[in-house]
């Protein structure tokens, strides 16, 4: 993180727009007519059913689904990037425990042209370091993937995932298979990273009373959206409470667990900048 | 040729002083490193599989340089195989058959239709000798393609290893970095098709690929990092490799299958020693 400032300056300019975006495999409609924005500094949490089109929503993002409809992005300088930094946790990275894979050579994969098999550049050790020192996971650095357990992978997978900061972070349940307090931990770590990096993050989940102590905003889909509001409203949506069992001590709950909401969200994106 | 001919007669063995010992010896060498560098991302990219299909496709290769009257069906046989490399790679991204599915197919279709070519008016028994290969009758040619590919490889190593480790990891995690997966998977398996066609004839189609796999299913065994896994399994290669040749020497044997007992020893003693 030493290339980049601790704290981005302004916030409020980036933004991602998906327009009317609709994904088919074959006959089946996965999703249609998706129409959202996400600001920077606010962590949006996408909920819904299993099969409601969640993860396909970010393989569209990602750019490995063919999808209908537009996707743009604006970044912190007000341009738009082509192919913006797109941060990644997959939901739950299937690998062969077996690997012979570090987690020094997990980041030199994504980080350095050097290539890992004749060891790793000073360089690349400080920095994935000093990352990992921030997600509590320094100790890991010389470890195989396969001996990690699954909050360390996660909190390795995050690590990854912001350097570079991205325009756009994206987790896929990121925290399936993890036990309570690595939950937690990880769950404390995307909030801070939201308020020091003004990052726009995409957090999907089908734990709506878990996500809601974190979440800025809540997007309910099903193949099209739901819902789309603050927690607040979220509480008060009568389809809402029906489906999640919501009442208004989640709230509570949120207010209690985090306090300190962002210094600035940008409530709407700039329109159309040239 | 001849200083390292002058150089392995220095050797205080019986079988060091002949020249085809002296060729094979070198040509051992070659192949072991470049088996254990391509095998060691082949296994990463759980691709043995498809490196066998590409062993196995030899036979039609074989039967369209019969077809098309080439005396050495050497070039028949790359075409073929990094063809029906490309094939399966793409094929692979848009049916949404599992991969073994698909490779399958594509085996049994080249085996049947090489060895239908070849079978007419019962001339078969004179291809045998692709089954099991020939590493006592290399020649300096022979040598030189496997240090041209040798080089090839290493240049994949300096240019390509990271995205291919990565790729080999998650294929998704690596696009969100930028990272062209498929271009990454393409280059891999032209090059694999074309090592493993070069190679048949040393060593025999019936073994080439456990040559690949072995050092470095052995080497995942026993390491924590890449470094660590690429180093045993060039190790495991050129011990094995040379334990088998000089056994093959005494033995009578076939060298290629001799050396495949040799590495298999080392997977059996790597499964012992491995770590909880």
């Amino acid at each position: 993180m030493d290339t980049l400032p601790v704290v981005k300056p302004a916030c409020g300019g980036c933004c991602s727009k998906l327009e009317r975006l609709s994904v088919s495999f074959g006959d089946h409609r996965v999703l249609e007519d998706v129409s959202l924005h996400f600001h920077c500094g606010e962590l949006t949490a996408l909920i819904g059913p299993n099969g409601a089109g969640k993860t396909t929503l970010l393989r569209a993002i990602l750019g490995e689904v063919p999808h209908g409809g537009a996707l743009h992005f604006l970044d912190r300088s007000k341009r738009r990037p082509d192919r913006p930094v797109i941060g990644y946790v997959p939901q739950k990275l299937e690998f062969d425990p077996t690997v012979p894979l570090s987690v020094l050579d997990l980041f030199a994969a994504a980080l350095s042209r050097w290539p890992a098999w004749l060891g790793h550049h000073v360089f690349l050790r400080r920095r994935a370091e000093a990352v990992l020192e921030r997600f509590e996971a320094a100790h890991l650095a010389g470890r195989a993937l396969g001996r990690l357990s699954g909050g360390e992978l996660q909190r390795v997978l995050l690590a990854l995932a912001v350097t570079p900061v991205p325009d756009i972070l994206l987790l896929d349940e990121p925290v399936s298979g993890v036990d309570q307090a690595g939950l937690e931990l990880f769950y404390r770590m995307v909030s801070g990273l939201r308020r020091q990096h003004d990052l726009s993050i995409l957090l999907v989940s089908h734990d709506l009373p878990e996500v809601m102590r974190y979440a800025d905003r809540i997007v309910f889909i099903n193949r099209r959206v739901l819902f789309d509001g603050p927690p607040e409203a979220a509480v008060d949506d009568q389809r809402m409470r029906q489906t999640f069992g919501l009442d208004r001590t989640f709230l509570e709950r949120r207010e209690a667990g985090d306090p300190a909401r962002p210094a600035c969200v940008a409530p709407h994106c700039p329109e159309d900048a040239p | 040729m001849t200083a390292w001919q002058r150089l392995v007669a220095l050797l205080p063995f019986e079988w060091a002083q002949y020249a085809f010992m002296q060729h094979a010896l070198l040509a051992v060498i070659c192949s072991s490193l470049l088996f254990a560098l391509l095998g060691a991302l082949l296994v990463n990219q759980r691709m043995a599989f498809f490196s066998d299909a590409i062993g196995h496709s030899a036979f039609t290769g074989i039967a369209l340089g019969v077809v098309l009257g080439l005396g050495d069906p050497l070039w028949a046989m790359a075409t073929f195989a990094v063809l029906l490399a490309a094939a399966m790679t793409l094929l692979r991204r848009v049916t949404r058959a599992s991969d073994d599915t698909v490779i399958s197919i594509f085996m049994s279709f080249a085996v049947a239709l090489g060895v239908v070519v070849l079978s007419r008016g019962g001339g078969f028994a004179k291809y045998s000798a692709y089954l099991i290969g020939d590493l006592l009758s290399v020649a300096p040619p022979d040598i030189a393609r496997l240090a041209v590919l040798i080089v090839l490889t290493l240049a994949f190593y300096g240019a390509l290893f990271n995205q291919t480790m990565f790729v080999s990891l998650n294929p998704s995690l690596a696009g969100s970095r930028r990272i062209n997966v498929r271009l990454v998977e393409l280059a891999f398996a032209v090059l694999v098709a074309v090592a493993v066609t070069v190679s048949i004839r040393l060593v025999g189609l019936l073994v080439v690929n456990a040559l690949l796999v072995l050092p470095a299913a052995t080497a995942r065994n026993a390491a924590g990092n890449v470094a660590r896994y690429v180093g045993t399994a060039v190790l495991v290669s050129l011990a094995s490799g040379v334990a088998g040749l000089i056994a093959s020497y005494f033995w009578a044997t076939a060298t290629g299958a001799t050396i495949v007992l040799f590495a298999m020893a080392c997977y059996l003693s790597s499964l012992l020693r491995r770590k909880p």
